[in-house]
């Protein structure tokens, strides 16, 4: 067995293997170092032998890594302590991975790795690597960050996590709702990341996407009675679904308009829908809304062909349950297709004279098409030229170029 | 993410030894899906029905030939398919190893090219 396969048992094991010592342990820090000593020694002797059962080489390595830390902690300490030690460390030796409880403890270990407590940028790293599996090279990969980045995040995440004394346990139901939303913001900004990457030379890393999707399929197995669980994932899948119509052979972006969607991933939109009418069972949240507006674009032959009306009375709900400057400008885009560039224009206006999102390409971009249509040419120019200056995306500037030039 | 399907072959004695004890076999392949589906990697999952009760459609002549029942002379008779979304063809042979297969059977790994990598045809 090579390194590949160490790694590939490991995506599936980390998640279990992790909450199961935490569970065990009661230190959320101790057991993901113990789980990453198992790791680092199957990627030495694994070569060598294959084990019969990889997972439970694993586990009871983990294990072991994880008594011999206790105790080495414990002797630093007094003897009740060691005799404490002692007995936690046997009644837990005969453990396994309890099928009862490991739902619960991975839910515990994904709602942990999301805790308020940590920097947005530890959550993403922690949850990646503690419920994804992923190396701390491959976050790197993921999020154009130096390793060493990576690495600090995590050990300072799991200081933070042991500082705070975050016990290891489903959030009380009084904070439940708001809690999950944190580990759904997690997943969701990994998705973005993948989706409209906000640096580089690439508008789309598929792979970095796809973790968080599989997160969110997670997420779903283990709290199906919560409705904007499935929201996310039906975002996701209905977003990812258009990925291969997104880029040129170049790599450069392609709009809605011009996609070509018979390159649309249909059984990503089936997976889609079916998840979004898991969502629908009691009225929409902000990703429910947000994965109904997908779908309405999955669900049209074309452009012109699309339920625009229903579009901007989405949008407008958006407004009202996560009211943004983004979802605004959205709301806008809408509106100029449903009604007509003018009363978009009024409402980008607005948007403006309000200065809620200043600096953002997104202005300018929006405003600049709005002013084409309407024959604005001169203005639509110099505004397409400031949204090309803002915009940090490679990809998405030369487009932007591109269109200014058109209008001269 | 690269998707999968492992293709189930059973042999005639594979599929009698299921036989033998199917709701065993049932419940644990109930198991193993609800497993994939915690981990986010499932994305279907079929069993087919006796061989014996299937139809062949043959092109090798000019016109399709049909005929009843099992294809050919294989001996390995594909019986059902597990679609997986991982992150590697290693998770993939992974999961295959943990599917619960009689004895006698095979699992076939192979990749499904994402609807980008397909020569697309214009009109």
């Amino acid at each position: 067995m090579g390194t590949a396969d160490v790694e590939a048992v490991w995506r599936i094991e980390s998640a279990r293997i992790v909450a199961a010592l935490t569970r065990f342990t009661g230190d959320f820090g101790l057991a993901e170092d113990a789980a990453q000593e198992a790791v680092a020694e199957a990627l030495v002797s694994w070569p060598l032998a294959s084990p019969a059962n990889p997972a439970g080489w694993l586990m009871a390595t983990a294990r072991r890594r994880a008594i011999d830390a206790i105790r080495r902690r414990a002797a630093l300490q007094d003897r009740y302590a060691l005799l404490a030690a002692d007995l936690a460390v046997d009644s837990a030796v005969d453990e396994g991975i309890d099928p009862d409880k490991i739902d619960d403890d991975v839910l515990a270990l994904m709602f942990v790795s999301c805790h308020p407590v940590l920097s947005p940028e530890a959550r993403v790293a922690l949850t990646l690597r503690v419920v994804g599996g992923l190396s701390s090279e491959e976050i790197a990969r993921a999020f154009l960050v130096p390793v060493p980045t990576v690495q600090a995040r995590i050990t300072r995440g799991k200081k933070t996590i042991a500082a705070a004394g975050v016990p290891f346990e489903l959030p009380p139901a009084a904070e439940l709702r708001e809690r999950l939303g944190g580990v759904l913001s997690v997943i969701y900004v990994i998705f973005t990341e993948g989706s409209t990457a906000t640096s580089g030379d690439r508008l789309l890393r598929p792979d970095v996407a796809h973790e968080a999707i599989r997160l969110a399929r997670t997420l779903a197995a283990l709290q199906p009675e919560e409705p904007e669980v499935h929201g996310l994932l039906a975002l996701c899948e209905l977003t990812a679904a258009r990925f291969p119509a997104r880029t040129g052979p170049d790599g450069s972006p392609i709009l809605l308009e011009d996609q070509d969607r018979r390159l649309w991933d249909i059984s990503a939109i089936r997976r889609g829908l079916a998840a979004l009418a898991k969502a629908s069972t009691r009225g929409l949240g902000p990703y429910g809304l947000q994965a109904a507006i997908a779908a309405t674009h999955a669900s049209a032959p074309s452009v012109e062909a699309t339920d625009w009306d229903r579009i901007v009375v989405l949008y407008e709900a958006l407004g009202r349950v996560a009211p943004s400057p983004v979802v605004e400008l959205n709301r806008a885009v809408a509106v100029a297709m449903a009604s007509g560039p003018a009363q978009a224009l009024a409402i980008v206006d607005a948007l403006i004279a309000s200065d809620r999102l200043p600096g953002s390409h997104l202005v300018p971009t929006v405003r600049g098409e709005l002013l084409a249509r309407l024959g604005r040419r001169p203005e639509a120019r110099a505004e397409l030229e400031l949204a090309a200056r803002l915009c940090a995306n490679q990809r998405e500037r030369s487009v932007l170029l591109r269109k200014a030039a058109t209008l001269s | 993410m690269p998707k999968y399907l492992l293709i189930m072959r059973g042999t005639d004695e594979s599929n009698a030894a299921m036989m033998a004890d199917i709701d065993e076999m049932m419940a644990t392949t109930r198991q193993f899906i609800e497993e994939m589906v915690k981990a986010g990697v499932l994305l279907a999952a079929e069993g087919l029905d006796d061989p014996g009760q299937g139809v062949v459609v043959d092109f090798s002549g000019e016109a399709p030939v049909v005929t009843d029942g099992p294809y050919g002379e294989t001996k390995e008779l594909f019986g059902g398919f597990f679609l997986v979304d991982v992150a590697s063809k290693q998770e993939a042979v992974e999961w295959a190893k943990r599917v619960p297969a009689a004895p006698g059977s095979k699992i076939e790994v192979r990749r499904v090219p994402g609807s980008d990598e397909v020569p697309q045809v214009d009109e």
